[in-house]
C-alpha cells in the first residue's frame, strides 16, 4: 500500500485539513493542553499515544468544539473554529467523532441512530436517509441489525454503528477517542479492521489509541503526548523504532511489552 | 394486585355496614330510583374533574419544562430565574393559589375568568414548579456522552433535546410524572371551594339535600379511589411499554 504522507511529500501543495497552532487549554489551574500544534493533511491518518492525563482526548475534542480551546487557532477544512454557533456547524459538520463509550442513542434502533442526523441536520429525506443508513451498515458489516436496539447488540457491533452513525453524515475528517478501549479482547479485531478500510479509503483521519499493530500498519504520523504538549511527532518506522526522547521510549516499552 | 387492594377496601366498607346500624345506603342504592339518581349526580363530577386534571397537568408539564431548561444552562440569570420561580411558586398554598386567580386576578388584570379556568391555572401554576424540579433531575440524569454524541452529528440545541435528551428523560421520569397526576387529581378536589361542580363538589351538594355524609362521603371516596387506581395502572402499562420498546 502506497502511504498516503509519500503522496502528500511528493505533491507539495497538498492541503492541510486540519491546522492547530499554539492551542492551550486549561480546566480551572490545570493546563490539560500547553501550546500544542499539529498539522493534518488530507487524506493523513495520524494516530496519537501517550501516557493517561496526557491531553489526548482534549486534543482531539478541541478540534470537533467539544472542548473549547483558550488559546490559539483552530482550522478544520477551511472554517476557522471561534465557537459561535455557525461556526460549531461548520466544524462539526466536516468532522465525525467515535467515542470510547459508544454514545448510541439507546432508544432509537440501529436505524434511527444512523438516519437522525441526516434528516435533521443534512435535510434529507427519511427514505433517502434510509438508504443512506443501510449503505453505511454493510460497510460496517451488519445491515441485518438494522432494526434491533442498540443494547441488544456485543460492544464490537455498537462500536461500528457509531462509527457508521458518523460516515452517514459523510464528514471529511473522523476523529476517534480510544474506539476499542471499552471491548472485550475479541471485539476489537472487527473494529480495528472497519477503521483500517475506512483508512484505505482516504478518509483523513486522527485515532487516539493503544493498538499499536493497527498504528503501524495505519499510521502515517505517530503523535505521542505526555503533560498537554506533543512530544514527538514522526513517521510510524521512526517512531517505532527510534523513538526520539526517553519519555517516548519509556512510554513504548510499557505499552509494547504486554 | 390494584384490584385486591381495591376489593380489600369494599370489604371493609361492607363491613363497616353490618356493624353499625347507621348506615342508610339507599341514598346511592343503584336499585332504588331516587338512589340512582343520586349515584347519577355524583359520578356526573367525574367529567370536570378529569378535564380539570388532564388539562392542568397538560399546562403544568410544558411550563415546568419551559422552566427547566433555563436551570440548565449555562446564563447564572437564566439558572437564577429558575430558582426563584420554582422557590416561589412552591410557597404558595394550592387553595390560596385558587382563591387568589379566581377572586384576584380579575381584579388585578380586568378580565373576567371562568371557575374552571381559574383552577386550571391554579392547579397548573402550582403543579409547574414539581414538574420543573423533576424535568431538570431527569435532563441531568442524562449521560454528558449523548449531547457529546447530538453534537458531534451537528444536531441543533432544539433538535437534540427533542430526538435525543427528552425522550429518554421522560421514560425515566414517567414514574414521576404519574405521581404528578395522581396528585393532581387529588388536588382537582380543592377547585370545589370556588363552585367547580367535579366530584367533591357535587358530593357537598349532595349532602346538603340528602343529610347522609356517611354515604356520599364513603362514595366520593371509592370514586377518587377508582380514579387512581386506573390511573396508575395506565402510567406503569405505559411504563412497560416503553422499556420494551427500548429493548424491542
Ligand atoms: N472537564 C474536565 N474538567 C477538569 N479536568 C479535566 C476535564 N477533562 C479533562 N480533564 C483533565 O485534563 C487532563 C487531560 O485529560 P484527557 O482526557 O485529555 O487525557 P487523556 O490523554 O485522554 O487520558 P486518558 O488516556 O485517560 O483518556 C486530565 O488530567 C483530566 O483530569
Ligand atoms: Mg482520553
Amino acid at each position: 500500500m502506497v502511504k498516503t504522507s509519500f503522496c502528500a511529500m511528493l505533491n507539495l501543495s497538498a492541503k492541510a485539513m486540519i491546522k492547530v497552532e499554539n492551542v492551550s487549554k486549561t480546566f480551572g489551574d490545570f493546563h490539560a493542553l500547553k501550546n500544542v500544534s499539529l498539522e493534518v493533511l488530507t487524506g493523513e491518518k495520524v494516530v496519537v499515544c501517550g501516557p493517561s492525563g496526557s491531553g489526548k482526548s482534549t486534543l482531539i475534542r478541541c478540534i470537533n468544539g467539544l472542548e473549547r480551546h483558550d488559546e490559539g487557532l483552530i482550522e478544520v477544512a477551511d472554517n476557522r473554529l471561534t465557537h459561535t454557533s455557525s461556526s460549531l456547524r461548520a466544524v462539526r459538520s466536516s468532522v465525525g467523532m467515535v467515542f470510547q463509550q459508544f454514545n448510541l442513542f439507546p432508544h432509537l434502533t440501529v436505524k434511527q441512530n444512523l438516519t437522525l442526523g441526516p434528516v435533521r441536520t443534512r435535510k434529507l429525506s427519511q427514505p433517502d436517509a434510509d438508504k443512506l443508513a443501510m449503505a453505511y451498515l454493510e460497510r460496517v458489516r451488519i445491515p441485518e441489525q438494522a432494526d434491533k436496539f442498540p443494547r441488544q447488540l456485543s460492544g464490537g457491533q455498537q462500536q461500528r454503528v457509531a462509527i457508521a452513525r458518523s460516515l452517514c453524515m459523510e464528514p471529511q475528517i473522523m476523529l476517534f477517542d480510544e474506539p476499542t478501549s471499552a471491548l472485550d479482547p475479541e471485539m476489537i479485531n472487527e473494529v480495528l479492521d472497519v477503521m483500517s478500510e475506512l483508512a484505505g479509503s482516504g478518509m483523513t483521519m486522527i485515532c487516539v489509541t493503544h493498538e499499536m499493530g493497527f498504528a503501524k500498519r495505519v499510521a502515517d504520523t505517530m503523535v505521542f503526548m505526555d503533560h498537554g504538549e506533543i512530544v514527538e511527532k514522526a513517521p510510524p518506522e521512526q517512531f517505532f523504532s527510534n523513538p526520539g526522547t526517553e519519555r517516548c521510549r519509556d512510554f513504548l516499552s510499557k505499552i509494547l511489552a504486554h | 394486585m390494584s384490584f385486591c387492594r381495591l376489593a380489600g377496601l369494599c370489604c371493609l366498607t361492607l363491613l363497616l355496614t353490618g356493624c353499625s346500624g347507621n348506615w342508610g345506603w339507599y341514598v346511592v342504592d343503584p336499585t332504588v330510583p331516587a338512589g340512582w339518581i343520586n349515584l347519577k349526580f355524583l359520578l356526573s363530577g367525574l367529567y370536570y374533574t378529569l378535564l380539570l386534571s388532564f388539562t392542568a397537568i397538560v399546562i403544568s408539564i410544558v411550563i415546568g419544562l419551559a422552566v427547566a431548561l433555563p436551570a440548565l444552562s449555562a446564563n447564572r440569570a437564566l439558572r437564577r430565574f429558575n430558582r426563584i420561580y420554582v422557590e416561589l411558586v412552591r410557597a404558595v398554598p394550592i387553595l390560596v393559589l385558587i382563591l387568589w386567580v379566581y377572586y384576584g386576578l380579575p381584579q388585578m388584570t380586568g378580565l373576567s375568568i371562568t371557575v374552571f379556568w381559574a383552577g386550571v391555572i391554579a392547579l397548573a401554576l402550582s403543579d409547574s414548579a414539581f414538574e420543573a424540579e423533576i424535568f431538570r433531575a431527569g435532563i441531568q440524569s442524562i449521560d454528558k456522552g449523548q449531547y457529546e454524541a447530538a453534537h458531534s452529528i451537528s444536531l441543533s440545541y432544539t433538535d437534540m433535546m427533542m430526538y435525543v435528551i427528552l425522550p429518554q428523560a421522560v421514560r425515566r421520569i414517567l414514574p414521576a410524572l404519574g405521581n404528578q397526576l395522581v396528585y393532581m387529581l387529588k388536588m382537582s378536589s380543592l377547585v370545589s371551594v370556588i363552585g367547580m361542580q367535579e366530584l367533591t363538589r357535587k358530593a357537598n351538594e349532595l349532602v346538603v339535600v340528602e343529610y347522609r355524609p356517611l354515604e356520599i362521603y364513603t362514595v366520593l371516596v371509592l370514586e377518587y379511589l377508582v380514579l387512581i387506581l386506573i390511573v396508575s395502572a395506565g402510567v406503569r402499562w405505559l411504563e412497560r411499554k416503553l422499556q420494551s420498546d427500548q429493548r424491542g
